[in-house]
């Protein structure tokens, strides 16, 4: 895989190391994305062995994000890389970060199944959250695709979906303050949906990010706090 | 979190990241330059406009017309036979290249420092003292006022102002490099050219020459040419970017070199390019 469409460098080596890094961080990203489905099923299906287990796997992904990071540094020490080159790897170490903290989420959602698992299932908040979660983890598998390919059109189509999963947040939201309202006894309960629903949303913040980088590393635009509505704008006027 | 956060104006977008040339006062102007050596065309049709009191850089791979650029603006290229120009290289208003121009009042006006530092065989003092002297300075108080003056802005007067009249030799090559840059400076020229400043220096001295550069763009305009990159990143405002004979790109160096607007310039700055 080679990044956009330049070649390569006079440095075979820099190359190598460049081509090693990007792997791993699609490695990285695999993982990432197992956590999650993982501990979407365990939620879905009361399962907490399978919850236990992504709890435990999460040092997996800090140790990934540890080697990667070390290695950005190794490359920018050595052959202090500048403009796309630069760019690639700042996002990288920028897309790491995010991508650690949504395995951090999987395993907060691995918890909260456990404690979930025990008592007693309201099916229609699963039913909720189960849908939620087949948005988050599209959206996932679209921004590792498209950091893969290190695709603008679809990181921009990704990050967009985000907009889609806060509404869906907000919506489970209402549904659970109203049924905190009406029934205090589910507040214990209901409370540990909501925190799954946030730790979703979350991961969805996560997933526009490293969109946002992919955009940065391509084009050399930082759409980061900006209006994004206005950043798709312009990129559909110029393609 | 549905709401958007409000949006960061394009204003301090821009004001984080770079200069702007159209906010430059220009120094020295090149419009439709092109040079020949002989039959072999060295330059073509180069526009540039090189800002006042900002260091601006030139890169590009070996021949690609930088140095050759550079030695145009204080005429050094007239040495050479058979060499041909047209266009226009425009110094505050006059074409260097114009019948009525003096060339040694020129080079007073635009100094030079080379690859290879080329102190006169003479005590430091006096290689500071030499264009002084030229000039008819002879006063022995101005001169040492003027020579104190030039090499504690070349940042040399700490380590040799006590051994004034040792003999230039003696020093390093990184004290001999600033040393030439102090006799540059001791007739205040408006523009200094530096060809490959630091190329024969240790890091150390390079450093030092760097930082030097830095202090020397509060007054003069400086104009440097240089095969390292980072050191082209890290001294100037602006970069040129030129490949066979041609410029590919002019813009300020913090754009230039996180991103490009040519392909060849990203191939060049991320070593793609052969």
């Amino acid at each position: 895989m080679t990044f956009q469409n330049v070649g390569q460098h006079i440095s075979h080596q820099f190359d190598e190391d460049l081509e090693s890094t990007r792997n791993k961080v699609l490695n990285m990203g695999g993982l990432v994305e197992k956590q999650v489905e993982n501990s979407l099923l365990a939620l879905v299906n009361s399962d907490s062995s399978l919850a236990e287990q992504v709890a435990m796997n999460d040092y997996q992904i800090n140790s990934m994000e540890v080697a990667i990071d070390e290695e950005c540094n190794h490359i920018i020490a050595l052959r202090q890389p500048a403009a796309s080159d630069l760019r690639l790897v700042m996002a990288i170490i920028k897309t790491i970060t995010d991508l650690e903290r949504v395995g951090d989420e999987a395993e907060k959602i691995g918890k909260y199944a456990i404690d979930l698992a025990t008592e007693e299932r309201n099916e229609k908040y699963f039913a909720e959250l189960r849908h939620m979660g087949e948005q988050v983890k599209s959206m996932l598998r679209n921004t590792l695709d498209a950091f893969a390919r290190m695709d603008v059109s679809s990181s921009y189509q990704t990050a967009a979906s985000d907009k889609k999963i806060n509404e869906e947040y907000d919506a489970i939201t209402r549904k659970l303050i109203k049924l905190m309202t009406e029934d205090p006894s589910s507040v214990q309960r209901a409370l540990r949906v909501m925190w799954c629903a946030r730790a979703l949303e979350r991961i969805g913040d996560h997933a526009k990010n490293i969109c946002e980088y992919v955009i940065f590393a391509v084009e050399g635009k930082d759409v980061r706090h900006t209006s994004f509505k206005q950043a798709l704008a312009e990129f559909k006027s110029r393609s | 979190m549905t709401m958007d956060a409000p949006a960061i104006s394009d204003q301090v977008l821009q004001g984080r990241t770079t200069k702007r040339l159209e906010d430059e006062e220009i120094c020295m102007q090149c419009k439709d330059f092109s040079l020949y050596y002989g039959d072999k065309q060295a330059l073509f049709d180069i526009n540039l406009e090189i800002p006042a009191r900002r260091v601006t850089a030139f890169i590009g791979p070996s021949g690609c017309g930088k140095s050759t650029l550079l030695r145009c603006m204080n005429r050094m290229n007239d040495l050479i036979d058979d060499i041909r120009l047209n266009g226009e290289l425009i110094l505050n208003g006059q074409n260097v290249y114009h019948r009525s121009v003096n060339v040694t009042d020129l080079r007073r006006r635009v100094g030079m420092v080379f690859q290879k530092p080329n102190p006169f065989p003479k005590s430091i003092f006096e290689n500071v003292a030499y264009g002084l002297r030229l000039q008819g300075i002879n006063n022995k108080r101005e001169l040492e006022d003027r020579v104190e003056w030039s090499l504690k802005r070349a940042a040399l007067w700490e380590e040799v102002g006590d051994r004034l009249q040792e003999n230039a030799f003696e020093l390093s090559g990184g004290q001999q490099q600033r040393l030439v840059i102090a006799r540059a400076i001791a007739i205040q020229p408006e523009v200094i050219l530096l060809d490959e400043p630091a190329s024969a220096l240790d890091p150390i001295s390079t450093l030092k020459i760097e930082e030097l550069i830095f202090e020397l763009k509060s007054q003069y305009t400086v104009v440097i040419v240089t095969h390292n990159m980072q050191q082209a990143a890290r001294v100037s405002d602006y970069t040129a970017f030129l490949y066979l004979g041609k410029l590919i790109e002019f813009g300020a160096t913090d754009k230039l070199f996180t991103n490009p607007s040519e392909k060849q310039t990203e191939d060049y700055i991320t070593g793609r390019y052969g």
